[in-house]
């Protein structure tokens, strides 16, 4: 993990209420897809935790939906503006453990899921990826993935569809899956997908460094901390 | 000569090699703080409040904010004093040589007498923090802390139970905190804590419900800084026995502003979890205000805002 201060390069709208920011600083601490950045934003209290989307030696990209104040702060970031972030939090996902994988995003939950892309596509691996969305024009992250040589599946819930929906098909030739968005389509997933798999939750945290513990959640073997243990945990650890 | 300030404090007879601890729930039982600074140079280590049984806490979500604080409900979450005695209060004083305080909480008068006499067993265990205040649990806690005649209850158990020096944490939740305060310095308190956190809420405008599971939690960070200060400085002129200031402590200037107003040394809690540096760098700026202001010893600083009013 390191803090510093990192430097806004850019911060564009990409889908419906949807940004993309790029910050510029050091990216040594990231060592795995699903890590996550804890940013200090004027204007509220607490830091907001983001999912890395991609990084380089320059830098990392988050995808955020404004959603609240802390999100709406954001937004108004600008190129020249520096912020306080905290890199590398989280254990992040395990890209060893599958030879053939199954992406599956919902909503904001996506961004992880491209950096893990990238992650297999580095070690010969081509994943597939589901993701849904509410409608069209929230869709993220798609043609990015699509420009990776993966084959990705769309579904919107405008047109009646959900990941749910096109489990059995995607996971056909799959040996596990990864799974990062809201909580009701992680618990789905969970119980609907036979494949072994790693899901990503998401929490309202104080710290996201391990110190408050207001972001437990509870696992067979007890409750652990979302913003340490986590965010990424195996499919048969949760006690959902 | 900035190096040349003392900034040793003493809460009764513990002596502690500066006047910055974290505060309880802050902190962990230490290896969590000790990824991220260097807990050797704190004054003190609190640890997390500990609870007959193992807690797993409250429903998520139990974190929100405001413009210059935060709330909590997190519900005691922690692993029980058997696993604490055996294994997270050893293990914090093999990482750390100076005073460990352990907070107790109870559920009945009785369990917080059982936890202080475990505790009476540890030679690693400096002065108890007694929290009478938890605002986050259905039963016990807060209700304690604001009775004075509970308060009164559960300190002179706690005070037959272990022969540590006892520091009892109590909650800004009432109508006038003196009333508690001396009732614990009857008893044979040895020290006070205050403040833990306010009451609060907040409401998620999305779901129109409100923003935590626990619907209230305790509110926290810069924001509660002058209850805070009003506190310590009624309780100062009520007791004789020493205070420990807490309550959106942030800075070196916050912990002497504290310090004026009566305390004998700081707990620092929310801010560590925004900046995880806070208690260094307030460790690191002391000497530099308190030089500032024409002192070379932080203990002669506190109560001093008492001093020459009519």
């Amino acid at each position: 993990m390191r803090q510093g201060l990192y430097n806004v390069i850019s911060n564009e709208s990409v889908a419906r209420g949807v940004y993309r920011l790029r910050l510029e600083g050091s990216t040594r601490a990231l060592a795995r897809a699903g890590q996550f950045a804890d940013i200090r934003i004027d204007g509220v209290y607490l830091r907001r935790p983001f999912s890395v989307a991609d990084w380089d030696d320059e830098g990392f990209v988050i995808l955020y939906k404004v959603v609240g104040e802390g999100t709406r702060a954001l937004a108004g970031a600008r190129p020249g503006h520096s912020l306080d972030v905290i890199l590398g939090l989280g254990n992040g996902f395990d890209e060893t453990i599958s030879r053939a994988p199954l992406l599956i995003g919902g909503g904001v939950g996506a961004p992880p899921l491209y950096a893990l892309a990238k992650r297999f596509i580095g070690i010969g691996i081509k994943p597939v990826a589901l993701l849904g969305f509410a409608s069209r024009c929230d869709i993220i992250l798609a043609d990015e993935l699509r420009a990776l040589d993966c084959r990705v599946m769309v579904t919107l819930e405008s047109e009646g569809e959900r990941v749910t929906d096109r489990l059995d098909e995607a996971s056909a030739d799959r040996d596990r899956f990864y799974a990062c968005g809201p909580e009701g389509m992680l618990r789905a997933v969970k119980r609907q997908c036979g494949l072994p798999g790693q899901l990503s939750l998401e929490t309202r945290m104080a710290c996201g460094v391990g110190l408050c513990r207001g972001c437990t959640c509870m696992t067979l073997t007890g409750g652990k901390r979302v913003c340490v243990e986590g965010p990424v945990f195996d499919k048969e650890a949760l006690a959902w | 000569m900035v190096s040349a300030v003392d900034l040793s404090a003493s809460v009764g007879a513990v002596r502690l090699k500066n006047p910055v601890m974290p505060a309880s729930g802050t902190f962990g039982f230490g290896a969590d703080a000790a990824r991220l600074y260097d807990i050797t140079r704190l004054g003190g280590a609190v640890m997390k409040g500990v609870t007959k049984e193992p807690r797993f806490g409250n429903d998520q979500p139990r974190v929100t904010d405001c413009p210059a604080g935060m709330l909590n409900a997190v519900g005691l979450e922690n692993p029980g004093i058997d696993s604490v005695m055996k294994q997270e209060l050893p293990a914090l004083a093999r990482m750390y040589k100076g005073p460990i305080i352990a907070n107790v909480c109870g559920f009945t008068v009785d369990e917080y007498a059982e936890l202080a006499a475990r505790f009476d067993e540890s030679q690693d265990v400096a002065a108890l923090e007694i929290n009478i205040s938890c605002p986050n649990v259905s039963h016990g806690g807060m209700a304690f802390g604001t009775d004075s005649v509970a308060a009164a209850a559960v300190t002179r158990a706690v005070r037959r139970a272990s022969g540590k020096p006892i520091w009892v944490k109590l909650s800004p939740n009432v109508t006038d905190i003196t009333r508690i305060a001396r009732a614990c310095e009857d008893e044979g308190a040895d020290a006070l804590c205050l403040i833990n956190t306010l009451l609060g809420m907040r409401v998620d405008l999305r779901t129109r419900r409100p923003a935590l599971a626990n619907t209230f939690g305790g509110l926290s960070g810069p924001c509660a800084l002058p209850v805070a200060l009003r506190m310590v400085w009624q309780v100062y002129e009520a007791v004789r026995i020493p205070i420990v200031g807490m309550g959106g402590v942030s800075s070196a200037r916050d912990a002497v502003e504290m310090t004026l107003a009566g305390a004998s040394a700081v707990e620092i809690g929310t801010a560590a979890l925004v900046d995880p540096s806070a208690l260094i760098r307030v460790i690191d700026e002391l000497p530099r205000v308190i030089t500032e202001m024409g002192y070379a010893r932080y203990a002669d600083l506190v109560g001093k805002a008492h001093q020459g009013k009519g």
